[in-house]
């Protein structure tokens, strides 16, 4: 039995199909990364995980529970951080904890022990009297997750939790996640970050509110069709359009320079012609390995088609 | 009860911490209590005047059907005790008392001299006043009535004696009622902010996950701000008798027991108002709408409530400034106590609890 199922769900805000049948399960301890653009319909399926909006149909069953009529025996083992920065910026880091601590009934040695577990993680001891809207981003969405791990919950969600975070800190906020993982705590979260997904056990990619496909890491990128090459120099407007005018060829964006995917029948040859043809020297293409961020936009453009 | 306390402190919390808002909430009141605190006159009509009959004659009968017949007075609903004027005044059943002793007939038979005696009910000036200029104009017509034109009126006069604001001063009567509107304004609109603000700005998204129950969420943030509501009334109250000299006859622990159960209850509003709405600010001037004009035009603050047409009458009854005006006017004035004024706590009560009860069941639990 699977700790997190979700059937069939589907939400509509008027005529626009936030969430489209969706569905997707979860094992006990097992980390399900949830990716997409924005407007994706990623925060529209967390709250509807936790019951703070009611699906058009579809069912959500967690530990044998259904939320949508025991979510109130579920509340003890949920931890849920919303992607809008919902703690009290005018009570200090400390305050916060001892707030959540005590909605759920953490109190006294209890919640020391606990604060200070958590602070072992989050390194937030030094700032514990600071207000927590002086907090720096990262700061900040370590204490929210330390105010969602505060009662113990058996499951965590977790919407966009690194989003804006530099880099180190989201680093830091990973080997928390990796810690209450390996307790057990089974862990839903979304992210528009393809290089996130690497770190999860298993990762759904979704757009338009539809999945696109689900997997490991890699079965993701194993999964990505064609021979992917990477050029390495400023493309030219002129290059772009001389590229887009070969069949069976794929060009996009990548950093400065350009990622080409070609497929079965379309040999590297016609492709350098192009190139010399517009004064690049086909040196510059080189093989490349198909990242996260390739299949899903492969993936999209299949279903836009 | 432990997760009220928490929500209760984290509230405090937020209080202490916006000094703007703080300030309002202590500067407020008493500029409003100076602003206010200055009379406007109005005429009256339907004054309940009581009379007690102890000539018994045809003009004494005569002269109470003068009064009657007028449009300013009207008889109480029950019958008078001659024993104890005052006990219609303390239960505010009526707002003078004509007192015909005997020998009423016989002195206006003969042409003697003759003094009536009226006890008005001082602690509303606007009806005591009233009932001073009209109680004399209708004598004057029943006595004309009586003689033959050109004669010389009989020395009968009346010695009208005010109870409680003898000197008629007009900030007696409004600045207790000023109590009541001042207060219910500010609790109203302090707890009105307090649940539109966590869903301005998301913060009630996370609490909605967490098990504490609606009903908990509403107790433990109108708890803090009883005490700022209360620590408010008794600085109106320190301001109303240094600035405008208003008496305190009565108990002043019972007031502040009532004054408790008043906040409360205007606080009810606020968060009901909270839960319903999504911004601060629609909450804010909601909160505005809901008890200044009301509360001003409807609670007998500055109309006396006995003289409205009936429908608002019945809308007077469920406005909580309404029961606080008679109470307070009854506690500082009158010196009423308990068992006089019990009711209108109990009245308090029940609103406090229609309106508790209704934001819980209208509290959504989920998103949009």
């Amino acid at each position: 039995m699977n700790f997190v199922s979700v059937a069939h769900l589907s939400k509509s805000y008027g005529d626009v199909k936030a969430i489209d049948d969706f569905s997707f399960e979860i094992d006990q301890g097992e980390v399900l990364a949830l990716v997409g653009p924005d407007g994706a319909g990623k925060t529209t399926l967390m709250r509807l995980v936790c019951n703070l909006l009611v699906p058009d149909s579809g069912t959500i069953r967690i530990a044998d529970l259904d939320v949508a009529g025991g979510f109130d025996r579920l509340k003890e083992m949920l931890g849920y951080m919303p992607q809008v920065f919902s703690l009290y910026l005018d009570l200090s880091v400390e305050e916060n904890l001892i707030f959540y601590a005590g909605i759920y009934g953490v109190t006294g040695a209890r919640y020391r022990q606990k604060r200070d577990y958590l602070y072992g993680f989050s390194m937030l001891a030094p700032f514990a009297r600071r207000r927590a809207g002086d907090l720096s981003g990262g700061m900040k969405q370590k204490l929210a997750l330390s105010c969602a791990l505060i009662h113990d919950p058996q499951i965590l969600v977790l919407d966009e939790p690194t989003t804006g975070v530099d880099p180190l800190s989201r680093r830091q906020f990973w080997e928390i996640l990796s810690e209450f993982k390996r307790q057990g705590v089974t862990i839903l979260l979304t992210t528009p970050y393809m290089d996130e997904v690497a770190r999860a056990d298993r990762a759904c990619f979704m757009f338009g509110g539809k999945k696109l496909t689900e997997g490991t890491p890699g079965e993701l990128t194993g999964s990505f069709k064609g021979e992917l090459y990477s050029l390495d120099t400023l493309p030219s407007t002129d290059l772009i359009k001389r590229l887009n005018d070969i069949p069976h060829l794929q060009s996009r964006r990548f950093g400065t320079g350009l990622h080409v995917n070609l497929d079965a029948d379309l040999k590297i040859e016609d492709v350098s012609e192009a190139l010399r043809a517009a004064g690049v020297d086909p040196g510059h293409l080189v093989p490349a390995q198909a990242g996260m961020e390739d299949c899903f936009i492969q993936l999209m453009e299949q279903t836009g088609d | 009860m432990r997760r009220i306390r928490h929500i209760t402190r984290k509230e405090l919390y937020h209080i202490l911490r916006d000094a703007r808002s703080l300030a309002i909430v202590l500067v407020m009141p008493v500029a409003m209590t100076f602003l206010y605190g200055y009379a406007i006159n109005l005429d009256i009509e339907n004054i309940v005047m009581g009379v007690i009959d102890l000539d018994q004659t045809q003009h004494s009968r005569a002269l109470a059907g003068c009064f009657y017949h007028s449009t300013y007075f009207s008889k109480p609903q029950e019958e008078m005790d001659p024993t104890d004027p005052e006990r219609v005044f303390r239960e505010g059943r009526a707002s003078a008392v004509l007192v015909i002793r005997s020998g009423f007939g016989r002195a206006l038979e003969r042409g003697n001299s003759f003094s009536l005696g009226l006890t008005i009910d001082g602690s509303d000036n606007n009806i005591a006043g009233a009932v001073r200029g009209y109680a004399g104009q209708a004598l004057n017509y029943f006595l004309r009535d009586r003689l033959p034109p050109g004669a010389k009126l009989p020395g009968v006069i009346i010695a009208p004696q005010v109870l409680y604001n003898p000197d008629l001063q007009s900030s007696h009567f409004f600045v207790p009622g000023l109590v009541a509107i001042v207060l219910l304004m500010i609790s109203a609109l302090l707890t009105s902010v307090t649940i539109a603000r966590e869903k301005e700005t998301g913060t009630l998204e996370q609490l909605l996950t967490a098990p504490v129950k609606p009903v908990e969420i509403l107790l433990g943030k109108i708890l803090p701000y009883v005490f700022i509501a209360l620590f408010d009334g008794v600085l109106v109250l320190v301001f109303a008798k240094l600035v405008f000299g208003v008496p305190f006859v009565g108990s002043h622990l019972l007031l502040l027991g009532f004054g408790l159960v008043y906040v409360a209850t205007a606080l009810s509003i606020g968060i009901l108002i909270s839960s319903l709405v999504r911004t601060q600010q629609v909450a804010m001037m909601y909160a505005m709408m809901f008890t200044m004009l009301p509360s001003v035009m409807l609670s007998g603050f500055i109309f006396a409530v006995k003289n409205m047409p009936s429908l608002l009458q019945y809308l007077s009854l469920i406005i909580p400034a309404t029961y606080f005006l008679t109470v307070i006017r009854g506690v500082m004035l009158k010196g009423a106590g308990l068992g006089e004024l019990v009711i209108h706590g109990v009245f308090l009560l029940v609103l406090m609890a229609i309106m508790i009860g209704v934001a819980a069941a209208k509290f959504k639990t989920r998103l949009a």
